[in-house]
């Protein structure tokens, strides 16, 4: 099983990239990882006939503190996010999510950057960044901007990116009062996930929820943001009766689809468990502090 | 289609060739190099059988570009213990019956390999995780969690190992 031949592109910086996807439009495929692109151009579902691999460039692979978030490069492995002991201090979500991505050979060679760009609906990272209120930047040769991670994932495998902007940086909001889980239902070790949950809770001193992101991997044409359930939990306690209340919420704002990972009927009813779970784990994780 | 020059340290030896872009690394291993003990599973990222340490890093090579492994470092079940000379790893799978068919083994060697450089003494639950992402379809998984015990404890004594009747 091989990919259709190609024509091969190493390009040294952004701006040469862009100008690589801007001469060859269409035709033309970025690669990051490969841990996506590479089984799809093997089972021959996607056949560029140009491959613009980014991991020649330099300077994409970092993460840093920047105070009041995370600055995360686009080439940064899974593998690395997962084991970051910054990341894992300051950000546990991020690295949670990391942990449950496919397995530790692919975590390997998957980055951030390919993971959000490809905006599988089963992709994990996505809910993660919704829930969190993340931020994406986009640079071409022209410039960058940035876009919130809430209108970076428009459809299935569709970005906000334009053809010739890259993914550069992901900025993950991070502070004292922010609380985050992402668990995921799946059949086996490596597998995507049946369903996933990403909860982000903002905390005042007195343990009430200020603001509460939702977002829901595997159960939609893209990542959903279940932004009803989120407007429960906020300004109240979080209590049993809250918490089911906005779990029975996510689960109607679920878009799912039957597949061989269950029916539709079977994913909400998931979905409704999974969420109550993981506010419930993301509120653990301020008493563990 | 335009060929282009890849280079990369393949177990400690430089090696370059023309290839096609669309050569896969677990490809360029076995059929430009002759390598063949990295096998050639799924083909489609499961089972780990083509899993090579790249840059000391476990990768399913049959999902890497051999232009992607370019100047970097490649070691393969090939690299890391022979007949006479075998790997602790390889040693403990022989003592501890880690494998039956022996074709997930060599994925199963290096992806163990990665982890006890990381975690010279890794508990069951850590070996578990470490080795999710490579399948055996014979012997299930638990003389391969006894074959890493053993191997940690084989590695901490420096202890490498001869092939039994080689000699």
């Amino acid at each position: 099983m091989n990919p259709k031949s190609f024509e091969y592109h190493a390009p040294k910086s952004v701006a040469e990239a862009s100008s690589l996807a801007e001469e060859y439009g269409m035709d033309a495929k970025f690669l990051a990882g490969g841990q996506s692109l590479i089984p799809l151009m093997k089972l021959r579902l996607l056949s560029p006939s140009h491959l613009i691999d980014l991991g020649r460039i330099p300077g994409l692979s970092y993460i840093r503190d920047e105070g009041n978030h995370l600055a995360i490069g686009a080439m940064e492995r899974i593998a690395e996010i997962a084991r970051s002991d910054l990341v894992r201090k300051q950000c546990p979500i991020l690295s949670q999510c990391a942990h449950q991505i496919a397995d530790p050979l692919v975590r390997n060679m998957g980055t951030i950057g390919g993971n959000l760009s490809h905006a599988d609906p089963t992709n994990d990272m996505p809910a993660v960044m919704v829930a969190a209120g993340a931020s994406i930047v986009a640079a071409s040769g022209q410039g960058s901007r940035v876009i919130p991670a809430g209108d970076f994932f428009v459809d299935t495998f569709t970005t906000a990116l334009k053809g010739t902007e890259i993914l550069v940086e992901v900025k993950m909001p991070i502070g004292p009062t922010r609380r985050g889980a992402y668990l995921k239902l799946e059949r086996q070790a490596g597998d995507f996930g049946i369903v996933g949950v990403a909860a982000v809770l903002e905390m005042s001193s007195d343990g009430r929820c200020v603001a509460a992101g939702i977002a829901l991997t595997g159960v939609g044409p893209t990542v959903v943001k279940a932004t009803r359930a989120g407007e429960i939990l906020k300004g109240v306690e979080l209590d049993k009766n809250t918490i089911d209340r906005a779990s029975r919420a996510a689960a109607e704002e679920a878009q799912p689809s039957g597949d061989l990972r269950g029916s539709a009927e079977y994913k909400r009813a998931m979905v409704e468990v999974m969420t109550s779970r993981t506010i419930q784990a993301a509120a653990r994780r301020q008493a563990e502090r | 289609m335009t060929k282009v020059r890849v280079s990369m340290e393949v177990n400690q030896q430089m090696r370059d060739a023309q290839i096609e872009p669309r050569l896969l690394l677990v490809s360029f291993l076995r059929e430009e190099l002759g390598l063949t003990g990295t096998h050639v599973g799924c083909e489609t990222t499961n089972c780990g059988a083509c899993t090579v340490l790249l840059d000391g890093r476990g990768v399913k090579s049959c999902t890497v570009l051999a232009l992607q492994a370019e100047g970097k470092k490649v070691t393969t079940i090939e690299g890391i213990g022979t007949a006479e000379n075998l790997n602790p790893i390889q040693l403990a799978f022989w003592e501890k019956h880690g494998l039956q068919c022996g074709f997930c083994t060599p994925g199963m060697i290096l992806a163990s390999y990665e982890l006890l450089e990381a975690e010279p003494d890794p508990d069951e639950k850590v070996i578990r995780e470490a080795l999710s992402g490579n399948l055996c379809r014979c012997t299930g998984y638990v003389n391969i969690i006894k074959s890493v015990k053993y191997a940690a404890k084989l590695r901490k004594k420096g202890m490498r190992g001869m092939r039994k009747g080689a000699a």
